[in-house]
């Protein structure tokens, strides 16, 4: 609990917020938490467990959930925040035992797990990303427990079904659901805590002692744990999320209208709409993409030059009088609402005109390309009055529905077909210049596939001639939300592309600690943190993984060659191999997968397999100083290994020493400054301190 | 001494006719009728503009793969006496009388028929029968998405014959490894290995797969030899050392060499030569070369420069300034004599044409609102002083006081004043600017990138301070001659990374597919319609082998788990060499199939039919492989073999009236009438062209 103390009293200092570059700064995360205390509805493409943690952490310290957390570097003043961070800190601070606990466990060597702690404790990345309201440390703090109580259930397998083997195993789901819901990161856990089952399960298969009964057994164990248990867990913490979430807010556009139906302070809430759509309704239609806008015209006309000179068509994504449209006959020009016309409804296949409500032109498509998409249509409106030509007319249908069939308000998913070229109507998602006032583009497709892009739903429907129905009937059920909220986080994650011509950080930059990241303060006056490793930590954990390579192959090949080992030789390759290798596997499944994502990375997404590096440095010093003990006579080796632990313990702490204003802060000019007395300490040209 | 006079000469031939059936079969399958169409028919009309180019020597980048699949395609039209004069720009288009349009086809039939033969020889290699080798080779004759593939000018199909090359000659391989390893004939398959597998990627990066796979394959037999306790160590260490020089040495020189020949052969500039960097640009023909020619080596005081952007992203382009046209030039303040920059100096940039100094100052940039805004000063009021100093930073510099050089230094500007950098932001103005892109300072340097640096590329020196003689200066070429020959493999790194960076902005296509589609093949190509009498050509499989090959996967997928399973509790279905075998085959056509199709689930690119196919050559080959070991294994008796071998010909019967019932669309004729091609649409999902009357 070392660093946890320290941890708090560090923090008395920076009272401002700190913050991180783009949007992934306690501004963020402190803002969902006061979401949640004020019950607001929001979106974030995490999934909801870590900030339900920091609001609750905050309810309970008396945080009332006010500060608006509008910019970073806004003083916190007599807002009650330490709640929040203190609680980040102290899961960030139990990192350090974990380590240890599991160091031990999985080497039976204290002073390897002295090292692997000691690494945690006096690195300066750990310590500034857990002082923060972020989710890292609660991440980090399930990944670890997942680990942990992993590598205990496997050391109970002597005694299996015996309760502490139940305890850690159920802990372990306990632990996996914990992760996911932190962020999707934590599935590289899974994968990992997975990997090992079966690798037990087919050391069990074949033992053959054991009949089938109990294997059955021991598999459904697992099943029920690892499996059942986590996915329970996962969903209930969505389900509390949906339930405290209950008034509209920041995230509702991100949602289809159906879901936003469920949402007090929403337009959509407890309302009451015709059901079926009928010639003369006045609608308004949603974009099925996410955060796809509202199809709208206005009086400006696309530019000279783009296309042809006709009024703009465009998705708006905030409801306003240009979104309504009338829906009319292709051929005739009556007003369905003259109270001695009978009600007509729209079916499903019908030909139908969209006329503007506010100009009174129609929805028009012809061969001209869309202004930024180019290989698609150009979308207008055109004609006076209602009076325009054939290319105002589109065929309306509805997926997965046989003609003739009413269309029905929210739940229909609607496809236009315009009747001259066979395109459809589509958003393309891209972003209109300033003469589009930075609307959504709006284009007519000719490439007929199924994509949300070119599917709509009727939202707002308005006919005088027809009865109200609420509303509530169309309220999606549990599963459904469920199943709509990730599909719009994995759009969302897979939506954050690193712009073109902007310096992002790469996975190869990690592990050489080339570059950090700046949590607070620009300029000399400021009050500074930065996010850097301990250089001298991190590099030692990166020479660590390319020795453990070579002992590990060294090892390997000299029992493949049929080496005979002494006793104690075999002990140590066995930790080596094992315990070692488990270990390796949670490294490269943290690290790895980062080279195959398109989506902006950001260096502190390095800090899970920096955990898994630390404690295997640890194994692997102790492996190698116990073997070179070995080797030499018994005085002269103990001497050997005990200063060997010595030196790395201290080349740590004074590490530790030189760069601890990393994390505590500085203040005074920039290290780039020769007069900074950090400026001996920038080691690299890219570190900026 | 003249012993061996006394015995006759006597050569014996050993001709497997199995063989030179198949061949014959697989190639009339192929090659018949092979210049019809004479149109350009569907990716013949991207690949023609590299034959073209290849003809013509100009030099071009395609993002696509790697050269060598280019080079054999523009060797058919060398052969056939192509000059390159044929504009590639519709798919449907009537070849002219010069394009050889047999021998530019004839490359990919051949590879295509060669592939019938090799998948006899691999299920033979394989240890199976030759019953189930055959089997395999002729299903692979009658697939019709494979012949369609082969008689145009594509790639895949090549690609398919290197892939199948491969892995034969590692069978092969590893068969002589058992009785007679270091012998010519295991130098001989081994080396052959790795010469097919570079040629795989050398056609396209898709042969990467196949190439990790046989490594792996390699890696796990290996392992086996270094547990082999009869071999000493050192005879280890040798096998070692063959299989890393066959298998990783030989393929890597290989891949090299074909861009040494691409570059080679491509020496004049061309239409893509943007894309590059002035250095590379000036080491072509014609173009950029042309005018650099003969211009001073180091940048000095007065020069006339232009600056070009390092990073070629979005479109290549210049430091430029208004009220007038490309290039403009930039002068730095003249001194006499010339005194050359060198890293560190401060300079000041003078707009050639309005002489205006560059300036920046702390305003936001028009788009960049975090980063200041960049000018050419005009000295309006006096509020706000010109702040025109940079300072030269040369960033590939070998030393501290290293010169400025004309095209080879990357230099970076820092402003003095506000250390801001001046960096393209990628960012298009609006209309007033003319779209072109915006400049910006960016204050706060993060690390590098190559938008922040620019480099010198045409450069002029005028010694004399009259302003008439100065301008004939100007324009005659100078003194000395810059060295501009860059070494291959500066070119080659540079040419590799355009290749695999350079991103084509999405093309939606109307025939993409996902992979979902490709296994139940639920989608097809229209390669190519005749506007008239309205005959087709189709990339669509032969369905009942796509359905059969699959059941197969599962089939073995199935069996595998089950003995896997089973034998870990030491219980034993078949025998240890038949559950070898199963795995040997099973790991080979069914990791082959994995690694060449679930890749595509990751990628970002617009994908098409074709891509299966390589996958599907592989789950081709495991049809016979599961049928096999059905009978050997699981009939025990007489009377469910003879049904089976019954079902067998039935089977393969209507394969063969599959295959001769989607003739008319691989072949293009005949002509079906539209009732006819109605009744092919066998799938709602395909796209069968019927013209309405």
């Amino acid at each position: 609990m070392v660093q946890g103390e320290r941890c708090i009293l560090g923090k008395q200092l920076p009272v401002h917020l700190s913050f991180l570059f783009f949007s992934w700064d306690e501004t963020h995360f402190g803002k969902m938490g006061s979401y949640y205390i004020n019950r607001t509805f929001f979106f974030d493409v995490h999934p909801p467990l870590g900030k339900m943690l920091i609001g609750l952490a905050g309810y309970l310290s008396g945080y009332n959930g006010t500060f608006p957390f509008q910019k970073p570097g806004d003083r916190y003043g007599h807002h009650n925040y330490i709640g929040m961070r203190g609680f980040c800190a102290f899961l960030g601070s139990c990192l350090v035992p974990f380590a240890y606990l599991i160091v031990l466990e999985l080497s039976k060597s204290l002073s390897a797990a002295l090292l692997a702690a000691s690494i945690l404790i006096f690195d300066t990345g750990c310590i500034t990303l857990s002082q923060y309201i972020l989710l890292d440390p609660i991440l980090m703090f399930f990944l670890m427990g997942a680990v942990l109580s992993m590598v205990k259930y496997n050391s109970c397998a002597v005694r299996p079904f015996s309760a502490p083997w139940w305890f850690w195993l159920s802990l372990t789901g306990v632990n996996l659901a914990g992760a996911i819901g932190v962020k999707f990161v934590g599935l590289f856990v899974v994968l990992l805590v997975g990997l090992n089952t079966v690798y037990d399960l087919w050391e069990l298969l074949g033992d053959l002692s054991l009949s089938l009964v109990t294997l059955g057994k021991h598999l459904l164990a697992r099943v029920f744990c690892l499996i059942l248990l986590p996915l329970v867990l996962y969903t209930a913490q969505f389900a509390v999320h949906f339930a405290v979430l209950n008034k509209s807010g920041p995230g509702d556009g991100f949602f289809s209208s159906a879901f936003q139906s469920r949402l007090i302070g929403n337009n959509l809430h407890n309302v009451s709409v015709p059901e079926h759509l009928a010639y003369g309704s006045v609608i308004t239609m949603k974009n099925l993409r996410m955060a796809g806008g509202y199809l709208h015209s206005h009086w400006h006309l696309y530019p000279e030059g783009v296309g042809a000179r006709q009024q703009q068509v465009t998705a708006y994504l905030h409801k306003d009088l240009n979104n309504l449209w009338v829906i009319k006959k292709h051929d005739s020009n009556t007003d369905h609402l003259d109270p001695s016309c009978s009600v007509e409804f729209v079916r499903h296949g019908d030909v139908i005109r969209l006329e503007h409500k506010e100009t009174s032109r129609n929805l028009h498509s012809h061969q001209h390309e869309a202004p930024m998409t180019r290989k698609h249509f150009q979308v207008t409106g055109y004609g006076i009055n209602g009076t325009g030509d054939a290319n105002d007319f589109w065929r309306i249908e509805v997926v997965g529905r046989k003609s003739g069939k009413r269309i029905k308000v929210l739940r229909s998913q609607i496809r236009l077909t315009h009747l001259a070229t066979g395109c459809i109507l589509g958003s393309s998602g891209k972003t209109l210049p300033k003469w589009g006032w930075e609307q959504v583009e709006v284009t007519c497709t000719p490439y007929v596939k199924e994509t949300p892009n070119a599917l709509w739903n009727v939202e707002d429907h308005i006919n005088p001639k027809l009865p109200n129905i609420s509303l509530d009937v169309l309220k999606p059920s549990f599963p459904e939300i469920l199943l709509e909220s990730h599909m719009v986080m994995i759009r969302g994650n897979s939506g954050l592309k690193p712009k073109e011509n902007e310096v992002t950080s790469k996975p190869w930059h990690w592990p050489i600690n080339y570059q950090g990241l700046r949590f607070s303060g620009v300029n000399e006056t400021d009050y500074r943190v930065y996010l850097l490793g301990n250089p001298v930590v991190w590099w030692l954990n990166l020479v660590t993984i390319g020795l453990y390579l070579l002992m590990a192959t060294c090892t390997i090949v000299a029992i493949k060659r049929g080496a005979q080992l002494t006793v104690e030789f075999k002990e140590l390759s066995e930790v080596l191999l094992h315990s070692g290798g488990k270990i390796m596997l949670g490294w490269l499944l943290h690290y790895l997968p980062f080279f195959m994502m398109g989506r902006v990375l950001y260096f502190h997404h390095y800090f899970p397999a920096m955990l898994f590096s630390s404690m295997l440095t640890g194994i692997t010093w102790d492996t190698l100083l116990k073997f070179c003990a070995g080797c030499l006579s018994c005085s002269m080796g103990k001497r050997v290994y005990t200063y060997g632990m010595l030196a790395l313990m201290l080349l740590i702490v004074y590490s530790f020493y030189l760069f601890h204003p990393l994390s505590y802060g500085m203040v005074g000019p920039m290290a780039s400054d020769p007069n900074s007395p950090m400026a001996g300490l920038r080691w690299l040209e890219s570190w900026e301190f | 001494m003249l012993g061996f006079l006394k015995q006759p000469v006597v050569v014996t031939a050993e001709i497997n006719m199995n063989l030179v059936a198949l061949t014959v079969m697989g190639l009339v399958n192929r090659l018949w009728a092979l210049s019809y169409p004479r149109a350009v028919v569907f990716d013949e009309v991207y690949y023609g503009q590299f034959v073209s180019l290849y003809m013509k020597r100009i030099f071009f980048v395609d993002d696509s793969g790697p050269p060598f699949g280019h080079m054999l395609l523009a060797f058919g039209g060398y052969l056939g006496g192509f000059d390159g004069n044929f504009l590639w720009n519709r798919i449907g288009a009537e070849y002219s009388m010069n394009v050889p349009v047999w021998s530019l086809r004839l490359l990919p039939a051949l590879t295509g028929a060669l592939c019938v033969p090799l998948a006899y020889q691999i299920l033979v290699e394989l240890h199976f029968s030759h019953c189930a080798a055959f089997g395999a080779a002729l299903l692979i004759l009658f697939e019709n998405s494979l012949i369609t593939q082969s008689r145009l000018m594509l790639l895949e199909s090549v690609l398919i014959f290197f892939i199948l090359l491969a892995i034969l000659s590692y069978l092969k391989f590893y068969n002589l490894q058992k009785c007679s390893p270091f012998t010519a004939g295991w130098w001989f398959w081994l080396l052959l290995t790795g010469v097919a597998c570079s040629c795989a990627v050398g056609v396209k990066y898709m042969g990467l797969f196949t190439y990790m796979l046989l490594l792996a394959i390699a890696g796990g037999h290996s392992w086996h030899l270094i547990g082999d306790q009869t071999l000493s160590n050192v005879s280890v260490l040798c096998h070692l050392l063959a299989r890393g020089l066959a298998l990783v040495v030989v393929p890597v020189a290989m891949y090299l060499s074909f861009f040494y020949v691409h570059l080679t052969v491509l020496y004049r500039s061309g239409p893509h030569d943007q894309i590059m960097t002035s250095a590379f640009q000036a080491s072509l023909e014609g173009g950029l070369a042309r005018i650099t020619q003969g211009q001073p080596l180091e940048v000095a005081y007065g020069s006339q420069i232009t600056l070009r952007n390092v990073l070629g992203k979005p479109v290549p382009c210049w430091l430029h300034s208004h009220k007038n046209t490309y290039p403009i030039r930039q002068q730095l303040v003249v001194s006499n004599p010339p005194r050359p920059v060198r890293h560190g100096h401060i300079v000041q940039l003078v707009h050639g044409i309005t002489t205006r100094y560059l300036n920046t100052h702390d305003v936001a940039a028009p788009l960049s609102p975090h980063s200041q805004e960049i000018s050419c000063y005009i000295d309006y009021n006096i509020s706000m002083p010109a702040q025109n100093l940079w300072r030269v930073e040369i960033v590939n510099r070998e030393s501290d006081t290293d010169v400025w050089k004309t095209i080879l230094s990357e230099v970076r500007f820092v402003h003095v004043n506000t250390s801001a950098v001046l960096k393209l932001s990628g960012a298009s103005l609006p209309e007033w600017g003319y779209r072109q892109l915006e400049i910006i300072g960016e204050k706060l340097s993060k690390g590098h990138h190559q938008s922040m640096l620019w480099n010198v590329e045409e450069h002029r020196y005028g010694k004399s301070q009259e302003q008439k003689e100065r301008e004939v200066e100007l324009h005659s070429p100078t003194q000395a001659d810059i060295s501009k020959n860059l070494s291959f493999m500066a070119r080659f790194t540079e040419l590799q990374w355009k290749i695999l960076t350079l991103k084509n902005e999405d093309t939606e296509h109307k025939y993409s597919s996902s992979p979902l589609d490709w296994i139940t093949m639920d989608t097809n190509i229209a390669y190519w319609f005749h506007p008239i009498s309205g005959a087709q050509i189709h990339l669509i499989g032969n369905i009942l082998t796509w359905a059969s090959a699959n059941v197969a996967t599962l089939v073995y997928v199935c069996l595998f788990l089950w003995y896997l399973l089973r034998r870990r509790r030491k219980i034993c279905d078949i025998p240890e060499d038949a559950w070898r075998l199963w795995v040997s085959a099973g790991g080979l056509c069914v990791g082959g199939w994995a690694v060449n199709y679930l890749p595509f689930f990751m990628m970002e690119k617009t994908l098409f039919l074709y891509h299966y196919l390589p996958a599907l050559t592989f789950q081709i080959l495991l049809i016979p492989v599961v049928l096999q070991h059905l009978t050997d294994h699981l009939c025990r008796s007489q009377l469910p073999k003879n049904m089976f071998s019954a079902l067998m010909v039935a089977w393969f019967s209507s394969i063969y009236l599959v295959y001769r019932t989607f003739s008319p669309l691989t072949y293009g004729e005949p002509t079906l009438s539209a009732a006819e091609l109605r009744s092919l649409r066998w799938k709602d999902s395909w796209d069968i062209l019927i013209r309405k009357h």
